[in-house]
């Protein structure tokens, strides 16, 4: 009995000791020495905590890694779809241009009819600028068909199979084209070049001629028809010993980057051949 | 199929020539001729028989000469007769150097282009002046023949070292098995 009342009395006392320093702490009595504790507490907190996370990044990291390079993986492959797609998309809009170009041109020239055909190969040779299109006689093509694109005159079909034809441009060293000049109404031939330049031959010395001059298709001879553009006169060479002048013709067509072109089929050439004085030996 | 199946039937391995020179021939005229350096291009084909003349155990040098001459005949306006014959005369030119200047195919090789590349050039212009279209001699040589040579020794090197691996390929030697 006496022990329980003393065992009773020693706890009263322990809590009323803890209970009036805390009642002293919260007072604000113990300042100083609650900071340092609690900063104490703190700091070794702190420590163990950074030390954990430490050691569980350090457990957790390969199985990160190899989420994130499949991630990563996965990612790329994303962005090189797209960056496909996005170039095919160009290529279309670039090609709806070409196409949108070109029906507007057709419209502004009801008078002929047109055939749309892509540009699928050059001609291997280097000397030679002709180029192949991917329609043939199985659409209605023929041999000596002019071909054009909104821009002008591109040249003439010069072989056709089934499914192909070849085209000989205007810039090719054998091509010769009767042309006028819009302003000066004279008639000339244009030639072309190994170096895909063009020429203006046979233009006699007395008529005047400007740079800017434009440059149209005369219909002479049955291989074009008339009024078609070629381009605009460069610059002119004129010498007194010399029997005709020559100019250098600028075309807007850029014929290194041809991708569809017009067929006019419209249009038979004709064959003058026979008309042609014969020549005796 | 395996290389031993095609040694077994040496029909076959000149069959391939076919598809081979059918697609050089599409890249020639989709790709490579409109790839110019003033008016030159390279020659796909030319350089691809160059190589192929070299390789030591190959022996239908001649069977795709003929046959990628005639390809190009038939999709180039000059008469097939000059890329037959060009290309046919350079094989030849291999044939010889193979056995003279054999530890250096690459030499060879440079040799093979410079001087096919010109043979060519130069029998297309005679018959191309002869037809009457007007290429003055040159300025063919300094616009197109010298570029087409710079670019077809620029693809020399890296077509020989594929041609090797397609011949030892379809040719396989004691050393490559």
């Amino acid at each position: 009995m006496r022990d329980f009342f003393s065992r009773t009395l020693q706890t009263t006392i322990v809590f009323l000791v803890i209970g009036g320093v805390m009642a002293l702490a919260l007072g604000g009595f113990f300042g100083s020495a609650s900071n340092l504790f609690s900063g104490s507490m703190v700091s070794v907190q702190d420590w163990m905590s950074s030390r954990y996370i430490a050691i569980q990044e350090f457990l957790r990291a390969p199985r990160d890694m190899v989420v994130l390079r499949q991630r990563n993986a996965e990612l790329e492959a994303e962005i090189s779809r797209l960056q496909t797609q996005m170039i095919e998309l160009q290529q279309q809009v670039a090609e709806t241009q070409i196409l949108s170009a070109l029906v507007d041109f057709s419209r502004a020239n009801p008078e002929n009819t047109y055939m749309a055909a892509a540009v699928i190969g050059r001609d291997p040779s280097p000397f030679l600028h002709y180029v192949i299109i991917n329609r043939g006689s199985s659409d209605g093509v023929l041999s000596g068909m002019p071909v054009v694109t909104n821009q002008g005159l591109v040249g003439r079909i010069d072989a056709v199979i089934a499914d192909a034809a070849r085209v000989q441009l205007i810039t090719d060293p054998g091509s010769v084209v009767n042309i006028r000049l819009q302003n000066s109404e004279t008639e000339a031939l244009l030639a072309g070049s190994v170096t895909g330049d063009l020429a203006l031959e046979m233009i006699p010395q007395d008529i005047t001629i400007e740079p800017n001059d434009i440059v149209l298709t005369s219909g002479l001879g049955g291989g074009f028809p008339p009024d078609l553009i070629v381009g605009q006169v460069q610059n002119v060479r004129q010498r007194d010993y010399e029997l005709f002048q020559i100019a250098s013709v600028q075309t807007v067509v850029d014929f290194s980057r041809l991708e569809i072109v017009l067929v006019i089929t419209n249009f038979r050439p004709v064959d003058i051949a026979p008309l042609a004085p014969e020549t005796t030996p | 199929m395996h290389p031993w199946r095609l040694k077994q039937r040496p029909d076959m391995r000149n069959v391939i020539a076919i598809p081979v020179l059918i697609l050089i021939v599409i890249l020639q005229s989709a790709i490579v001729s409109r790839i110019t350096l003033l008016s030159g291009s390279a020659d796909l084909l030319l350089i691809v028989l160059a190589a192929w003349a070299l390789q030591e155990q190959v022996d239908s040098s001649w069977h795709w000469a003929i046959f990628g001459g005639a390809l190009i005949g038939f999709m180039s306006r000059l008469p097939w007769i000059i890329p037959l014959t060009a290309y046919l005369l350079e094989v030849l030119m291999a044939q010889i150097l193979r056995k003279r200047v054999w530890q250096a195919p690459l030499l060879a090789m440079f040799t093979i282009i410079v001087f096919g590349t010109l043979v060519y050039h130069l029998m297309a212009l005679l018959v191309l002046n002869l037809s009457g279209t007007r290429i003055l001699l040159g300025e063919a040589i300094r616009v197109v023949s010298l570029p087409s040579i710079l670019l077809n020794m620029l693809l020399a090197i890296p077509i020989y070292a594929l041609v090797r691996d397609f011949a030892n390929w379809l040719y396989p030697t004691a050393e490559s098995i």
